[in-house]
């Protein structure tokens, strides 16, 4: 005699942690909740609850996959235990040969942006076109309009993609910016120095 | 000696290489932007020059201050030609203050950019899936299915050739200039001379400007001699007299009828 059928109810929250494990596999930048919400037909705080789920099942050091919050968003990424792998037989463009100059003029975009040329010019005591463009090009900025004075010069802001390659949430997740370098104060002092010096 | 050690500086610097008097010309020519210059490249390059001579040449380092000042000066100017006006009145108390202001906020950026990089080494080993996001298509109107005779009445429409449209009304009759210049001259047969508006008045404005086109070949002809008191005055045309007698008429000439049937 045929054992009944037992139909086994699936959680709900499970199967929409499913559906956002599909649409994260499928997506190749980071989806915020919004856009998984919309994309499973669901509501937020149940896309939340799922996300929590799969972050649990997608830690560290649990799988070859990771899902991590960056950039705004969620994404999957490879473990660091597979590293190595992955560089064997993939590189990482976006920031190979990314000189001091560069980096330097990321640092001002990423802190002050949107900022224009003249505007970095002015902090770095040189010119930053070739910087400018070579960011541009890699991704890691991109143009956000136009300055209303001083000749309308081209603005420029950091992309996703900036905070993805540095493995930000956001670029609130940027130190603070005072608690960098040392202050006013201690240089003014060091400056007189020198001046009393040479006067002397 | 000073001369040769200052100008005979070489100099490889990320927007210049050669020597320093080719990038002084340079610059001054416009040849080269001053703000894409490393100035602190060229004392770097100098300061070097200098310690591989066992003496200072004191000539030499007058010099060089002289001109990377003067270099300096022109690049701050490009960098900062606004501020200028804003700068001029600083105390130097102040200026200190801005100088050491400054400094610190880029000391501050270059460890924003140091702590960038290390970020970065730290990140080496995530590696992400990176493109386009393969997004839908939205809004896409799909086209219902056709029945295949409608298809056929559509392109049988879209395949019949349009009817010729008449362009009669467009086109403008000239009467040919030989029928004036025959009127004209049989005019002149008769009478010495002329009145030309009252000859051409009630024709046409095509005709009237075809019969002053005859008129003017008459004339270029020598058969005629016009006269008119004021401008827009009647046209008043008398037959010349014969240059010589027998002579070939001048409208006999091959050329004349050629331009004349052209013009008509």
């Amino acid at each position: 005699m045929d054992s009944p059928l037992r139909l086994i109810a699936a959680n709900p929250v499970d199967r929409l942690a499913r559906t956002i494990e599909a649409l994260l596999v499928v997506a190749s930048s980071p989806l915020s909740v919004a856009e998984l919400a919309e994309a499973a037909d669901d509501d937020a705080e149940r896309v939340e609850t799922a996300l929590g789920l799969l972050r649990e099942r997608y830690a560290e050091g649990r799988s070859g996959i990771v899902l991590e919050q960056v950039a705004g968003g969620y994404a999957f990424r490879a473990s660091r235990d597979a590293a190595d792998a992955c560089a064997r037989l993939f590189e990482r463009p976006v920031e190979r040969g990314l000189s001091q100059a560069a980096l330097e003029t990321l640092a001002i975009v990423a802190y002050l942006g949107p900022c224009s040329r003249p505007e970095i010019a002015r902090i770095r005591g040189v010119a930053a076109d070739s910087a400018v463009a070579s960011l541009v090009e890699r991704g890691l900025i991109a143009e956000a309009g136009r300055e209303i004075a001083s000749g309308g010069a081209v603005r420029y802001r950091t992309t996703p993609l900036f905070e993805r390659v540095f493995g930000l949430e956001s670029l609130a997740a940027l130190p603070r910016l005072d608690d960098l370098g040392s202050d006013a104060g201690e240089l003014r002092e060091r400056l007189l120095e020198v001046a009393a010096a040479r006067a002397s | 000696m000073a001369l040769a050690a200052v100008h005979e500086l070489d100099l490889d610097l990320e927007a210049f290489e050669g020597p320093f008097d080719l990038l002084l010309t340079l610059l001054l020519d416009e040849e080269l932007e001053p703000r894409e210059i490393d100035v602190a490249g060229i004392v770097l390059a100098f300061v070097e020059r200098l310690a591989e001579r066992e003496e200072v040449d004191l000539e030499a380092c007058g010099e060089f201050l002289v001109l990377v000042a003067a270099l300096l000066e022109l690049k701050a100017r490009s960098l900062f030609p606004d501020e200028a006006a804003e700068l001029d009145p600083l105390e130097p108390e102040e200026a200190a203050e801005e100088l050491a202001r400054r400094l610190a906020e880029y000391r501050r950026l270059r460890e924003a950019a140091a702590w960038l990089a290390e970020r970065l080494s730290a990140e080496r080993g995530r590696f992400f899936r990176l493109g386009p996001a393969p997004l839908a298509p939205r809004g896409e109107r799909r086209i219902a299915p056709q029945p295949a005779d409608a298809l056929a009445r559509a392109l049988r429409v879209l395949a019949t050739p349009p009817p010729n449209v008449s362009l009669a009304h467009m086109a403008l009759r000239f009467p040919p200039v030989s029928q004036f210049l025959e009127r004209f001259r049989a005019l002149l047969a008769r009478r010495r001379r002329f009145d030309f508006d009252s000859e051409v008045e009630g024709l046409s404005r095509v005709e009237q400007a075809v019969a002053f086109l005859a008129l003017l070949e008459l004339r270029k002809s020598g058969e005629v001699a016009l006269t008119q008191a004021a401008p827009f005055a009647p046209i008043r045309v008398e037959r010349a007299p014969r240059q010589r007698q027998g002579g070939v008429r001048p409208f006999d000439d091959e050329r004349i009828p050629t331009w004349t049937a052209r013009s008509a």
